[in-house]
């Protein structure tokens, strides 16, 4: 067999494509996506990816709520989201066909598994006739490959039993594929050889069953010719692949480097936060210490027990998590001790869709605590984001003494993207000093004496002699830190507590702030709508119209221009994936008329939807009139 | 054992005791308690900057106000949660837990049984006086059945925990019960917690004279205690009684039960040994009282070795940094990498 891919009919080139693979939840399609994901990036394309798990871990095979899928665009220009629409899909069974055939462009193409179409497996799928033959798919070039007798048929001679072989048809289809879009192959091939190394039956009907794929493609007359998409022209830098949770893991292993302080993680499992601890577990030689704890109230208080005690407390969820922690938040916010509590946010309420994405704990994240419980919170806006975010969530956190909460989302979690890494020597000193030694002319400590510009409190840890001291969630006097039930001590906590989150609006960027597009309109958003709202805005303009962009990072405080960058725009549009939160936020905050775009399907906006909403908004403006 | 601290200079307990004026009801058990703990301490010499007192919510909860050491007044309940993330990141401290029965056996029962079954290094102190005190009155998870009080008028339908029983089924190193009246069997249980290195729980009995007064007379008043209480001592036949005259023993079925020593003969006793690896006899002493109405043990009744969690949680963080500490280089591009070169 040949793996020599050197083209043998004319090969078209094209700017990008958009592939999604789906299957069976057993059928291998992230590791699929994953193969092709890396293999472009090394190649050079600039890509972002976004994989779509099963609603249902232990859904029956072959229906609809077992589909897991991956989509994948890559392309030789900066792109910056997943795709609107897949041009091509692999259905690996007519499930993965029926759930997703509804995305796929007009005339797209559809490589589906023949052997997969019994008329139990169309019954399983909910499909009443065979959509390759009754006339439905009309309009797509459809491509009918028995992909599992192919893949069996391919690996023989390796000894394989059919049933084993038949799990390589991954591998068939990623070949073909690879053959597709002229990818390099070498990668693939090692990479089988590595991770199945202990296997070597497996390995070699893997790598069979790739090469099948390939030359399938190779030899058949069922493409006319294949494509190519050559490498972008992306900054100048050191490169690799990564996901919003690793990029994030890695944030918080840095920030605890360039705190000096060792990250204690303490964690409770929950989709789609769980990847973080996994990582987290992983690097004790960093000094990090995880403990999976018995619940998420043990998970935040382990980790307040941990800063009381001088280590960074880190504890990761998603939003029911975020609700049990609510109290212990509003413990460490009148302790006044660093903490990290990341919210990878998904569906809501309740148990909501868990593994879907959305926005929808901003307000949250604000307010949901009682009594007044401010506290700053910041947002990732893509996966290699989350590294510096989480930099900036313990920057903040160790210097004000709080907690600080960071949102990201199950589409940044699980998406990826080639990051561009960063100059490690270049990040900041971010380590601030334990107090060792009394505050006070008399010698005596006292635990809540304010620094007066940051007006945070002393750090002063256990194990220091001389400055034992007592803390705790009942009102302290200001200063002493005694209890106090005193009311104008209250008022004056309250507001120095409050005062102190404000004042970070002094200590941040100013607004992330595209003005090139005019003072007509402004889009304005947070977190992962960042990639498709920039490219909506990209789309408008090369259609001749003006429209400018701003991005909040930081969302408490909101930075000190943002007022200012509000009131030049006609109009303001936020786009979210919740009902409408940072617009309550913004109108409240500025009294600005700024509009609404909403979607809370569970999956990011597409670009044409955000592209759609600034166009009405802009006409709306002209049928206003200057 | 501990790496137990020993000073030069001999400390009183005014070295534990903070500026803040003591705010129990007068009359309150945990007034003895406090005081207890604050000798044993200075008794032992410890070093007041290396002891952590968390506590949640509660009377019970205001202990580490008065100490002087380092105190962290939490949240309801969330005590043992919070001790040991400080446990975890700091081995080197003493970490003490104190609480009430309705903060460690109700709302924070789950932490608390988890704390025990990790062993993480924590002396905890459950200073029950079966009733909540601080929400004046309302019955608690160690109330006695048919329990009258503000949210049971008619008496309550709850059957109890029994605290020995529920930390000796989570799993725990040392489990040990003393009661407020008494301070020198105090002190001696908190220096044996002190010492123990792993989750060391200690019931005491304190007595609520607001809300529950006398809960404990009836087995801890001077007159009560020899026919009352079952001292537990480590390697001795257990017996008790005005003359010593009754006694425990194990019943076919391996239960515990009161005899007269006249009747089965001093043989037949049990030897109390506090160091046996099953929790069975233990656990079968455990069940000699359901409530301070029946004779009840005092004392000791596991004491055994596991590895604490804190000391393999370190022992891991060593065993990965054998090969040299993390590099954050090397950690980032641990997938592969491709270089983009200028134009
Ligand atoms: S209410 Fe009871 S337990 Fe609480 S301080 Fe008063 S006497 Fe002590």
């Amino acid at each position: 067999m040949s793996t020599d891919t050197s083209p043998r009919r004319d090969i078209e080139v094209l700017e990008a494509v958009v592939i999604r693979f789906a299957g069976d939840s057993g059928d291998g399609m992230q590791l699929t996506g994953d193969r092709f994901t890396d293999v472009s990036a090394e190649f050079g394309n600039d890509l972002a990816t976004a994989p779509d798990y099963p609603a249902e871990i232990r859904a029956p095979a072959g229906t609809v709520g077992g589909v897991s899928a991956f989509q994948v665009h890559i392309s030789d220009h900066e792109i910056l989201t997943p795709g609107d629409a897949p041009a091509v899909l692999v259905a690996m069974n007519p499930a993965a066909l029926r759930a997703n055939l509804r995305d796929v462009i007009t005339g797209g193409t559809l490589i589906v598994n023949a052997d997969n179409f019994s008329e139990r497996d169309l019954h399983k799928a909910g499909y009443t006739s065979n959509p390759l033959d009754d006339g439905s798919l009309v309009g797509y070039r459809v491509i009918e490959i028995p992909m599992t007798s192919l893949t069996i048929e391919a690996s023989k001679h390796t000894g394989v039993k059919p049933r084993d072989a038949e799990r390589s048809k991954n591998f068939f289809a990623l070949g073909l594929v690879f053959w597709m879009y002229t990818r390099p192959v070498d990668p693939v091939v090692s990479w089988i050889e590595k991770r199945f190394a202990k296997n070597p039956m497996v390995k070699e009907a893997n790598v069979s069953a790739f090469k099948a794929g390939l030359n399938f493609g190779e030899t058949t007359e069922l493409f006319d010719h294949p494509y190519e998409i050559r490498p972008a022209k992306l900054p100048a830098g050191r490169y690799r692949n990564v996901n919003g949770n690793t990029a994030l893991s890695y944030g918080l292993v840095a920030a605890g480097q360039l705190a000096k302080l060792p990250i204690f993680l303490g964690s409770y499992p929950i989709t789609p936060a769980s990847d973080i601890l996994h990582e987290l577990s992983k690097h004790k030689n960093f000094g990090v210490r995880t403990l999976q704890a018995e619940d998420e109230i043990a998970g935040i208080a382990a980790a307040i027990g941990a800063s009381f005690a001088g280590q960074l407390g880190v504890t990761t969820t998603s939003g029911p998590g975020v609700d049990l922690k609510s109290e212990a938040m509003g413990l460490a916010i009148s302790l006044e001790l660093p903490l990290i509590v990341i919210d990878i946010q998904r569906g809501g309420p309740s148990t909501g869709l868990p593994t879907k994405t959305e926005q929808s704990d901003l307000l949250l994240a604000m307010y949901g605590r009682h009594g007044e419980a401010p506290l700053p919170i910041v947002a990732s806006k893509t996966p290699s984001d989350c590294f510096e975010t989480a930099i900036e969530a313990v920057r903040l956190a160790l210097k004000y003494r709080t907690p600080v909460i960071l949102l990201s989302d199950g589409y940044i979690a699980n998406g990826a993207e080639p990051w561009r890494m960063p100059d490690l020597d270049a990040l900041p000193d971010i380590s601030v000093p334990f107090t060792t030694e009394p505050n006070r002319p008399d010698g005596v400590f006292w635990p809540f004496l304010r620094d007066e510009e940051t007006l945070a409190r002393p750090w002063a840890i256990p194990g220091t002699p001389g400055l034992m001291h007592r803390i705790g969630g009942i009102e302290k006097e200001d200063g002493t830190g005694n209890i106090s039930y005193d009311t104008d001590n209250h008022d004056k906590m309250s507001r120095l507590r409050a005062a102190k989150i404000a004042n970070i609006a002094n200590d941040i960027p100013g607004v992330e702030h595209d003005e090139d597009g005019g003072t007509d309109l402004l889009v304005l958003g947070w977190g992962s709508t960042w990639g498709v709202a920039r490219e909506a805005i990209r789309r408008v303009r090369v259609r001749g119209r003006q429209v400018s962009h701003a991005h909040l990072r930081h969302l408490n405080p909101f930075p000190a221009d943002l007022g200012d960058v509000l009131r030049r725009y006609r109009t303001v549009l936020i786009p979210e994936m919740n009902l409408g939160q940072l617009v309550k936020l913004i109108r409240a905050e500025y009294l600005v008329d700024a509009q609404s775009v909403t979607k809370i399907k569970g999956i990011p906006f597409r670009t044409y939807e955000i592209e759609q909403a600034i166009v009405d908004a802009l006409e709306a403006l002209d049928a206003r009139g200057a | 054992m501990a790496d137990v601290e020993t000073t030069p200079v001999k400390l009183a307990r005014k070295d534990f005791m903070s500026d803040q004026e003591v705010r129990w009801c007068p009359g309150c058990g945990d007034y003895g308690i406090l005081q207890a703990a604050q000798m044993t301490l200075a008794e032992l010499g410890a070093k007041a900057e290396d002891q952590v007192f968390i506590s949640g919510i509660g009377c019970a909860a205001r202990f580490p106000y008065y100490m002087n050491v380092y105190g962290l007044h939490g949240i309801h309940g969330r005590a043992p949660a919070i001790a040991t993330g400080v446990a975890v990141a700091r081995p080197d401290l003493h970490v003490w837990v104190i609480g009430g029965d309705g903060d460690m056996f109700s709302i924070g029962g789950n932490h608390t049984i988890h704390a025990l079954r990790r062993n993480v290094d924590l002396n905890v102190l459950m200073l029950n006086n079966q009733i909540y005190g601080l929400t004046k009155g309302q019955y608690s998870p160690t109330s006695e059945l048919g329990k009258i009080s503000k949210s049971t008028p008619f008496g309550s339908v709850d059957t109890p925990f029994n605290p020995i029983s529920v930390a000796l089924g989570a799993e725990a190193t040392f489990v040990a019960r003393t009661h407020d009246m008494d301070r020198n069997h105090m002190m001696a249980m908190f220096k044996r917690a002190y010492e123990h290195r792993g989750s060391a729980f200690v019931e005491v009995y304190q007595n609520c004279n607001v809300f529950n007064d006398g809960a404990f007379e009836g087995i801890t008043a001077k007159d009560k205690r020899s026919s009352m209480l079952i001292p537990l001592e480590h390697g001795k036949p257990i017996r008790f009684g005005v003359d010593a005259e009754q006694g425990v023993m194990l019943n076919e079925y391996g239960e515990a039960k009161v005899v007269d020593i006249a009747d089965v003969g001093e043989d037949r006793l049990l030897v109390h040994d506090e160091t046996r690896a099953d929790p069975t006899v233990a656990f079968a002493l455990s069940r000699l009282s359901t409530g301070p109405s029946m004779p009840t043990p005092m004392g000791v009744f596991r004491a055994v070795e596991r590895p604490h969690y804190g000391q393999m949680v370190q022992q891991q963080l060593m065993e990965a940094s054998e090969a040299g500490p993390g590099d954050l280089r090397r950690l980032i591009e641990s997938a592969p990498v491709w270089e983009i070169n200028a134009n």
